[in-house]
């Protein structure tokens, strides 16, 4: 990547991203109004990690920044599932 | 006199690490939202059934609307950082205005929601909600209050920016050399963004 221009993103990609995002949106209010008990709550995150993705990506500009400052934006997100996965070993596993 | 002739104060602007400064914020928002998103996952494994009872409550079509309002925002004020790179000056203002009148809906709506609730006397520490809730709705009624609220809270904020960057555009002091505050404005409204999409699923959609 080349720091001397400046990447300018095309209007139609930030559509196309608002026209996935609302269909991953509908999608998730139809997957979650069947009855899938406990499968219900992993499918609407699964959804909303997908959502989260195309947002950092394209509307954050990841996508075209420099790799440091996707690896540090990757880091502290891992991290932060990280700390949410230990704590609810701890209330699985707690006596 | 010497001192006559202005010294000239050297410019530091750098978008680069305006953009670093901006991501670090981020990672601190995401902290304080994060460890609300913990406490909502351990009460609602603790309280399983409390919290789909009580989540029944919830309007999902007004949510929906909500997710609609926020990402099409996101995808306007994406689309000004494009137009004030192409020199477009002022269809980057129209882009940013937009995105605050689009705010202002979310808003609105927000009002009505929180309204219906009230009217239902459901809000923290009602009678209502005292005398003839369990322990696990209660729980569940005081994170979306304080969820919901705090993240109204960043939708205000990100607007109140918003009018600074249409300002800074229109003196001409947010420009394509300069674009930080726009960028960053932009940056902060996909956080807020981002926050809703996990905040929807959570309260609206699982029952």
């Amino acid at each position: 990547m080349s720091g001397d221009k400046p990447h300018i993103v095309p209007y139609r990609v930030y559509f196309i991203i608002l026209i996935a995002l609302l269909i991953l949106t509908f999608s998730s209010v139809g997957i979650t109004s069947i009855e899938l008990a406990e499968y219900t709550v992993a499918a609407a995150l699964l959804f909303a990690v997908v959502k989260s993705y195309l947002v950092l990506t394209y509307f954050m500009h990841l996508k075209y920044d420099k790799p440091y400052i996707k690896i540090m934006v990757g880091f502290v997100f891992a991290i932060f599932f990280v700390v949410i996965i230990i704590t609810f070993l701890d209330y699985l596993y707690r006596v | 006199m010497e001192h006559a002739h202005h010294v000239e104060h050297p410019d530091m602007y750098d978008e680069e690490s305006s953009k670093i400064g901006m991501w670090f914020f981020i990672f601190t928002e995401l902290l304080l939202f994060g460890a609300l998103f913990v406490v909502y996952a351990v009460y609602r494994y603790m309280n399983p059934d409390a919290f789909h009872l009580a989540a029944e409550e919830l309007n999902t079509t007004i949510g929906t609307i909500n997710t609609i309002i926020l990402l099409v925002s996101s995808m306007t004020i994406a689309m000004a950082t494009t137009a004030l790179r192409k020199g477009q000056n002022n269809v980057a203002v129209a882009l940013v205005v937009v995105t605050f009148l689009i705010g202002l809906a979310f808003l609105v709506n927000k009002y009505f929601e929180w309204g219906v609730k009230f009217s239902h006397g459901i809000w923290p520490g009602s009678e209502h909600m005292l005398n003839e809730m369990s322990q696990g709705e209660i729980l569940f009624f005081g994170l979306y209050f304080v969820m919901t609220g705090l993240h109204a809270l960043h939708i205000i904020v990100g607007m109140a920016i918003m009018a600074f960057a249409i300002r800074g555009l229109i003196r001409g002091k947010v420009k394509i050399e300069r674009p930080s505050l726009l960028d960053n404005c932009g940056l902060y409204w996909h956080l807020v963004d981002l926050i809703w999409i996990f905040l929807f699923p959570l309260f609206y959609l699982i029952h």
